[in-house]
């Protein structure tokens, strides 16, 4: 702090050790809401009351809003899921069994499914990050004067309409679609290719080409961050540019490339859109299992459980897979 | 090698590295463009097939699209909800912007998780537990349902833009208002909406993008009103009807380009 005041400007009433601004320090945090200006002895208690009234103003709604519209309903899945059904309505008083989850056990195609689904979700995310690296290098380190223009570039096919783009991909891997068109009028095939659409194929590489851009964000910010003294050092040490990049590139970016990977991963296991449109019934994920629970089929309540063991599996397996890498032992 | 290498200027590295990335980024940005560069020809061709070869240039879907009404009422409604959504989902994330670079309380921690939360939570849960919600509210399902779900969505992305601006604004500008007999409240509005206001306006534009295009949510959330993306869902199934729905598409994407565009250019600006 020190320095940074006007000293010229301050007048006598505010000959305080403080900034107004408070910053989180131990004590305020002990102490709550009530007494977050506890350096603050000399000040008038007009500002203090204010500053105060201030801060219920500010922090209510936000506060009022996600409970009742993210936590009570994330909640409220819980209790749906140990309902036996759902007669009486959502509200109505029930005795908590844990049937559904017994169900989901016994049928071995639910939980394969969501095996599946991550399979599909570490894949898409995998190949992302990799092709998404380079772009990513290129933009922090080669790209020049034009960086900004070739940001842009990549940024373009991610603002463009989610649904046209999978469209597109539909009508490329169809079957009089692009691919088949070319394939058909050079002679590579005497009749049309019917693998390429309607399986998990088509719907990771779909889901593919829809994550690339989005990926590349987290590494760029990661390699932008890369003190570039460092380079300099491992230079003058003698290293080679091979040796260079696997040593201080790579696991300085991990952070970013780590980040850009989960961002990818996490959207993808609950996926259901993609597979409805490209997928058909061989491309299917776990995500339209639970869709069909709560449209189709109507069971509520084991649509419930398999949303809970989607979000828990997915924290937990995020959770896990954060603790054996741990990025911050890169980032230190 | 010289004290004054480094990656960046290395001469052997550049001559051997640049032009392979740089030729990976055309090759890759190619291939992005190509889908949605053979969707919009396709949009152009007189053919309701959508192969090739083609047919002769047409506007007949774009004027298609602009004459059904039922897609006209559906634009309006994924207007009116982004803006909605985004509006309040602005508010509420500049409420929580001030209060973690301002204040010290118990809680902080919590409120962030749960503000920033929605980003790792996979839409169809989300989707399923507001179902849940509104049947146990006996709500039904209708454009509320879909704007309130695009509040959760775009608070987290609109708390990351305001969060990083207020961070760079110095607390003793409102030392110094104070000192100046201003309320905090007075500071908050004179002071430092005034210095955010780029953030907050690029915050909302970015809400706004991310609720037009939402149809993970909106599909389960929509009663009989439907958001673009739902009702250009619905007429996917009608074959002949693709071309239409296709152009309807790019203009939207015209128009999230432009919009994209504004805010970068708001956010760039200190």
């Amino acid at each position: 702090m020190p320095g940074l005041r006007c000293g010229s400007t301050s007048k006598p009433r505010s000959a305080r050790a403080q900034p107004l601004v408070t910053t989180p320090t131990p004590v305020a945090r002990r102490t709550g809401p009530g007494a977050f200006r506890t350096g603050a002895g000399s000040r008038p208690l007009r500002l203090r009351l204010d500053r105060n009234t201030t801060f219920w103003g500010l922090v209510v709604p936000p506060a009022v809003w996600l409970a009742l519209f993210f936590l009570a309903p994330l909640l409220l899945i819980a209790v749906i899921s140990l309902r036996p059904d759902l007669r009486g309505g959502v509200l109505a008083s029930f005795a908590p069994t844990i049937d559904q989850y017994r169900t989901l056990l016994e049928k071995p195609t639910y939980l394969r499914l969501f095996g599946t689904s991550v399979g599909m979700a570490l894949t898409v995310a995998a190949a992302a990050t990799l092709l998404a690296f380079p772009i990513a290098y290129f933009l922090a380190f080669r790209a020049g004067r034009h960086a900004g223009l070739f940001l842009a570039l990549l940024l373009i096919p991610f603002w463009t309409s989610f649904l046209l783009r999978v469209m597109a991909w539909k009508v490329m891997l169809g079957s009089n679609g692009v691919i088949n068109s070319f394939l058909l009028s050079t002679g590579l095939a005497r009749e049309p290719v019917e693998f390429l659409l309607y399986n998990r194929f088509a719907v990771i590489i779909t889901l593919v080409y829809v994550w690339i851009p989005f990926v590349a964000l987290p590494i760029l910010a990661g390699l932008h961050r890369i003190d570039p003294s460092l380079f300099e050092a491992a230079a003058d040490l003698g290293s080679t540019p091979v040796q260079r990049f696997w040593r201080v590139v790579l696991p300085l970016s991990l952070p970013g490339v780590i980040a850009g990977f989960f961002m990818c991963f996490i959207p993808t296991v609950g996926e259901y859109v993609t597979p409805l449109l490209v997928g058909g019934s061989a491309g299917s994920m776990y995500g339209n299992l639970v869709q069909d629970f709560f449209t189709k089929a109507a069971n509520w309540p084991l649509g419930a459980a398999m949303s809970l063991v989607m979000l828990l599996g997915t924290l937990a397996f995020v959770a896990i897979a954060l603790r054996l890498i741990n990025p911050r032992q890169f980032a230190a | 090698m010289s004290a004054r290498t480094s990656l960046g200027s290395t001469p052997s590295r550049v001559r051997t590295s640049a032009p392979i990335l740089r030729g990976y980024y055309a090759v890759l940005i190619a291939l992005l463009y190509l889908p949605i560069a053979i969707l919009v020809l396709f949009s152009l061709n007189a053919n309701q097939v959508l192969a090739f070869p083609l047919q002769g240039f047409t506007l007949q879907w774009y004027s298609n699209a602009l004459g059904t009404p039922t897609a006209l009422t559906a634009a309006r409604n994924s207007v009116v909800v982004a803006a909605g959504s985004s509006f309040v989902a602005t508010l509420l994330a500049t409420m929580v912007a001030i209060l973690v670079a301002r204040y010290s309380f118990r809680g902080k921690q919590l409120l962030l998780a749960l503000s920033v939360l929605p980003l790792i939570v996979p839409y169809i849960v989300l989707a399923v537990a507001l179902l849940l919600l509104f049947a146990a509210l006996d709500v039904n399902r209708s454009l509320w349902t879909v704007g309130i779900a695009h509040t959760v969505i775009g608070l987290p992305y609109a708390l990351l833009i305001i969060v990083a601006r207020l961070g760079g604004v110095s607390p003793f500008l409102e030392e110094a208002a104070a000192d100046l007999g201003a309320d905090y409240l007075t500071t908050l509005r004179r002071i430092i909406l005034p210095i955010i206001a780029p953030a907050i306006v690029a915050a909302w534009l970015v809400a706004f993008t991310a609720s037009f295009d939402e149809f993970a949510l909106a599909l389960f959330l929509a009663g009989a009103d439907p958001t673009l993306p739902v009702f250009i869902y619905g007429q996917l199934r009608f074959a002949s009807r693709l071309p239409m729905l296709i152009s309807l598409a790019a203009m939207v994407m015209v128009g999230t380009l432009t919009i994209v565009f504004i805010a970068e250019r708001l956010r760039r600006r200190t």
